[in-house]
């Protein structure tokens, strides 16, 4: 069966973001970028599928700006048969993400549409969901562990309380969470040979979606910044601020 | 404007995370209602009908909804919706899974975990594992909200008189099944609502050291955390996880033993009342946001703090 997996460029999880001056957004420019850790679950989880025999084909889906290409050439490079890439320097909120991988899902007909659980830029949280509904497909979201059966889907998920477990109809869709597996790292062989694979171009126009911003980002600022704390020499005077200075305990 | 919120429930009693989420409607004004769907669910809905501000419960009681599967839950929603101005739930992982489907049904933007109301149509949410605010402006006419507990304090849960209503079931979307689930059993207080947090990262080194915090928490009667190293490791479930992906908790006090401080951590915890952190290694960038720091190795000072504590 065919797999197709959603991958977002954000900015480095391990950079510490600065906001703007001007309250319109975090900067961007000169900041290292990588794909969203959950996204690269889906990749390394679309693969596996492939290595085990279940999946026949991965096509990795980007969409955003031009240099969304190179996360989809990473992608490529752990695996991916092949690259979509939805061109646009619109703003994309979930709700137009959605759209647009519904219609490139309606053209590509995969039984297994892969994302992560969030991207760690905006958090929303959303976008698996959208598209499920869109389509009216299950959702198995926050997966720690798939197992095909025949014509269904055994999802574990990740819940507040611990673990659940659903049987999920195909055609689904399914989000990552970090404990779903351990992404590989692309060897350099395989980087060349991303470079070969091909990346096919599309817009939303052509897909005949309307991707413009539902909710106008007002601000963007800072949150308040906590005051920095003392020391303690000894547990007993860290006791002492606790009960008298602090009065928590 | 009237406001519906879907909450959540246990064993006849409203989930504590769902009266957070109707102080948010409180904020953004108008008259609320509650949603309570499930299997027997009765003695819940007369339950949530007591809830202070509560103006209405509706009550769709059906087997289908007994898990709360996303498929049938959104579909119920989405029925309910033209009578609604605001759609809310918690940001738990229930109202995660059902909200942005309800939303995509209706052909409207979700607002994800808002921590503010500024206007009916305006809030504040963190962005960058809370690293940046964003106010944003919803221009849709359903609002659909999901809201982020520690953001506003718990609607108190008597004082409300609140009729019940009860709702048709919209049956089985026929998508998908609910297998069973792997609840972690503790005797604590519930992580996301405990008033003291004891949370354990990497410098546990195992398992079987969380017994040294356990020991702690139940002096405290506090909760136990657990950074994602902990989790990954396999010292604890991963329920127990606090952070950007797993649980964001605002307790009183919140200890944080053995954790460096990503801020994928951070983004779980910073909003604490008072932090403490104990750590040997003094350059850790927890003690950046802890009240008090004690550089010191957990093996010792951990023991040490429960026994002063005795005293």
């Amino acid at each position: 069966m065919k797999v197709l997996v959603a991958v977002k460029r954000v900015i480095d999880a391990n950079v510490k973001v600065r906001v703007k001056a001007d309250g319109t957004g975090v900067e961007t420019a000169n900041v290292k970028m990588a794909m969203n850790p959950f996204c690269e679950i889906a990749v390394e989880e679309a693969v596996r599928m492939k290595e085990a025999g279940t999946a026949t084909e991965v096509v990795a889906v980007a969409c955003g700006p031009a240099s969304s290409q190179e996360t989809i050439r990473t992608a490529l490079a752990m695996g991916a048969d092949r690259g979509i890439h939805v061109q646009t320097d619109v703003e994309l909120q979930p709700l137009a993400v959605a759209k647009l991988l519904k219609a490139v899902i309606e053209k590509e007909q995969p039984r297994i549409v892969i994302l992560g659980k969030q991207a760690i830029d905006d958090d929303s949280n959303q976008t698996g969901q959208m598209l499920a509904g869109l389509l009216g497909w299950p959702q198995g979201t926050f997966a720690s562990k798939l197992t095909i059966e025949g014509d269904k889907l055994r999802v574990k998920r990740e819940v507040d309380g611990g673990l659940e477990t659903e049987i999920v109809n195909l055609p689904t869709i399914v989000t990552t969470d970090l404990r779903l597996n351990e992404p590989r790292y692309a060897s350099l062989p395989n980087i060349m040979k991303a470079k070969k694979k091909p990346i096919e171009a599309l817009t939303p126009d052509a897909l005949g979606v309307d991707p413009s911003p539902r909710l106008k980002v007002l601000k963007v600022v800072e949150p308040a910044k906590r005051k920095s704390g003392a020391k303690v020499k000894s547990v007993a005077e860290l006791v002492d601020k606790l009960r008298n200075e602090a009065k928590v305990i | 404007m009237t406001i519906l919120v879907l909450a959540e429930h246990h064993d006849g009693a409203v989930r504590d995370g769902s009266l957070h989420a109707i102080t948010a409607a409180q904020k953004i004004g108008g008259d609320i209602h509650v949603l309570i769907a499930g299997q027997n669910a009765k003695a819940a809905a007369d339950a949530a009908a007591k809830i202070a501000g509560v103006g209405k419960v509706l009550l769709a009681d059906d087997a289908v909804y007994a898990a709360m599967l996303a498929e049938n839950v959104a579909k119920l929603i989405v029925g309910l919706a033209p009578n609604y101005s605001h759609l809310l739930a918690t940001a738990t992982s229930v109202g995660k899974n059902i909200m942005p489907r309800v939303a995509a049904l209706l052909d409207v933007a979700q607002v994800s975990e808002i921590i503010s109301v500024e206007s009916p149509d305006t809030f504040v949410r963190p962005i960058y594992a809370g690293n940046a605010l964003a106010t944003v402006q919803a221009t849709d006419k359903i609002k659909v909200i999901t809201v982020r507990a520690t953001g506003f304090d718990a609607a108190p849960a008597s004082g409300g008189s609140a009729a019940v209503e009860t709702v048709a079931s919209a049956g089985d979307a026929g998508l998908s099944t609910f297998v069973g689930s792997e609840l972690s059993k503790s005797e604590r207080p519930e992580l996301t609502s405990a008033r003291v947090i004891v949370s354990g990262g990497r410098g546990m080194q195992s398992g079987d050291n969380f017994k040294l915090l356990e020991a702690l928490a139940d002096k405290l009667n506090a909760a136990v955390g657990a950074s994602r190293a902990a989790v990954d490791a396999g010292y604890v479930p991963n329920d127990y996880q606090v952070g950007q992906t797993g649980k964001i908790v605002a307790p009183e006090l919140y200890i944080a033993v053995g954790i460096s401080g990503a801020i994928q951590h951070l983004a779980g915890m910073k909003d604490s009342k008072v932090i403490v952190a104990i750590n040997k290694d003094e350059d850790a960038p927890i003690f950046q946001v802890a009240d008090y720091g004690l550089v010191a190795d957990l093996f010792t000072a951990v023991p040490e703090l429960t026994a002063e504590l005795s005293k």
